[in-house]
């Protein structure tokens, strides 16, 4: 509601003032781009998609085992806290040159950056998860002689679903944000694909209304990305749970 | 069925929370512990239990009676069911971390079920049970490996008082039914009174034993609103103004 009377105002302050399209374009002359566009867009959309979306898989890969190892033992959390927290807070933007040149394949590349930008909330969170199983259900665990593969199957990684959920939901974000961050990088290098390439290109040209239409895309995606993993959250504990 | 020896249990942190605690407790008893909180009640069961070991002297078990797998029920305060399983699943966690196949052991989950009155509750979450069939689900878990020591720490204090008198009872009847031997870890004088058997009274911490007093109460309907309920009531309380002057 509030945001088609905004898109209305955005629209009429353009025609009102005649702002050109290459200062500020409408949302009409936007979405007329995204159309006409749409053989370079489309593409350029689902290629940063595809490294986002094996990036997220692959922090939640490596963000679930290490926590699990640090759960474990003393010796990994403190092996692997310190540079968990390195490299979360190092501008990716800083990195992403070296990782670009060290890894040949692009595709590659791209996912190790988007990677690093969003594992850590899913191991953070996953680790809370993991020390916050109730210590009467461990309790009850050594009571009955569990091994140390039934204690982390069977109660601590349940336990801990809510949390990893709740890391997964803004990794998924993050993992968006390190794609386009690391194609930026790789597109002044000369490759060629992704939201960002297009960004950059339509801005060299001039084509402004081309790159708000790729902005667009961006934010739609980026939407539709934290909706659905909250909707997967709230489907997983609904089963889990019971209603 | 067991002997304390002077047990005394410091933490790793300095703090002394039981001192050269020694008791007895035969087969069929029904032990109250009783004291103020943070005496180390909840401490002296998880020694019993053997889930911590004393840092001084010992606990010895009469011959045959060293607990196997399976030989201790534990209740916590808190149901602490998983919410991720059923009634029946959760009943059937000490059977399936001790080896038994599920179809193993369905007649013993239902039979737990049935003993705490929810057979028809097998395929509940704990999300659907109130505080009081959660508690009785706990209960099901602890006897569904048949143990001959239940140990219970406070497992009515979050319960609403309807609820606590009607899982009092039913315990209780458990309890004359089964000849089980059961420590029974409570702040409540009246609660101490109404089920147990004996009542050890323990003294702020570090805990140690003040008080040892037999119940004589006979059963039936009126057991509490009975004379001897009500003198034994006075005596517990007599013993604990006793430990909170020192
Ligand atoms: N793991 C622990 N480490 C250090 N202190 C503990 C630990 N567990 C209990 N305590 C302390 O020991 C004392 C007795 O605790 P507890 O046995 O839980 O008392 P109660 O059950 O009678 O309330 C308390 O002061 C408590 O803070
Ligand atoms: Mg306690």
């Amino acid at each position: 509601m509030f945001g088609a009377v905004g898109l209305g105002l955005w629209q009429a302050t353009v025609w009102a003032l005649g702002v050109p399209p290459y200062v500020l374009p409408g949302p009409v002359a936007i979405v007329l781009a995204i159309f006409q566009d749409a053989g370079q867009l489309v593409p350029a959309l689902f290629s940063t998609l595809m490294v986002a979306i094996t990036a997220l898989l692959a922090a939640t890969g490596i963000g679930v085992a290490l926590a699990v190892a640090m759960a474990a033992s003393r010796l990994f959390r403190a092996a692997i806290q310190p540079w968990a927290v390195i490299l979360q807070v190092t501008p990716v933007v800083a990195i992403a040159p070296l990782i670009i040149l060290w890894v040949d394949q692009p595709f590659a590349a791209l996912v190790v950056c988007a990677t690093i930008v969003a594992f850590f909330p899913i191991l953070s969170n996953t680790a809370a998860g993991l020390a916050a199983t109730p210590p009467e259900l461990t309790d009850l665990f050594q009571l009955y002689g569990a091994s140390r593969a039934q204690s982390l199957f069977w109660l601590s990684l349940p336990s801990a679903v809510p949390n990893f959920l709740v890391g997964l939901r803004i990794s998924g974000t993050l993992a968006l944000v390190g794609a386009v961050v690391a194609e930026f990088v790789a597109g002044s290098g000369g490759f060629a694909s992704g939201l960002a390439y297009q960004i950059i290109e339509a801005s060299y040209r001039l084509e402004i209304p081309r790159m708000f239409a790729a902005l667009v895309l961006l934010g739609l995606s980026g939407i539709v990305i934290y909706a659905a993993l909250g909707g997967l959250e709230r489907l997983v504990l609904r089963r889990r749970d019971g209603a | 069925m067991l002997a304390i020896r002077s047990v005394t249990k410091r933490f790793d942190d300095g703090t002394l929370a039981v001192e050269e605690v020694s008791a007895e407790i035969k087969s069929g008893e029904f032990v109250a512990l009783l004291g103020p909180s943070g005496c180390g009640k909840s401490t002296l069961l998880r020694l019993l239990a053997g889930l911590t070991a004393p840092s001084d002297g010992e606990i010895v078990w009469d011959a045959g009676a060293r607990p196997g797998l399976g030989d201790i029920g534990f209740v916590f305060q808190d149901a602490t069911l998983m919410p991720w399983a059923d009634a029946a699943e959760n009943v059937y966690l000490p059977l399936r971390l001790m080896g038994q196949r599920r179809a193993e052991a369905k007649a013993r989950i239902d039979a737990a079920l049935a003993q705490v009155g929810l057979a028809e509750f097998a395929e509940s979450r704990p999300k659907a049970l109130s505080g009081g069939m959660k508690m009785r689900v706990s209960i099901a878990r602890a006897l569904v490996s048949d143990p001959g020591l239940l140990l219970m720490d406070e497992p009515f204090a979050a319960l609403d008082e309807f609820t606590r008198h009607r899982l009092q009872g039913d315990l209780h009847r458990l309890w004359r039914q089964s000849g089980k031997t059961v420590v029974f870890v409570t702040h409540s004088i009246y609660e101490a009174a109404f089920l147990a058997s004996r009542v050890l009274v323990m003294s702020p911490r570090p805990g140690r034993i003040a008080a040892d007093i037999a119940a004589k109460i006979g059963d039936g309907p009126e057991r509490r609103d009975s004379a001897a309920y009500l003198a034994l009531v006075g005596e517990i309380t007599q013993a604990l103004r006793g430990v909170m002057a020192l």
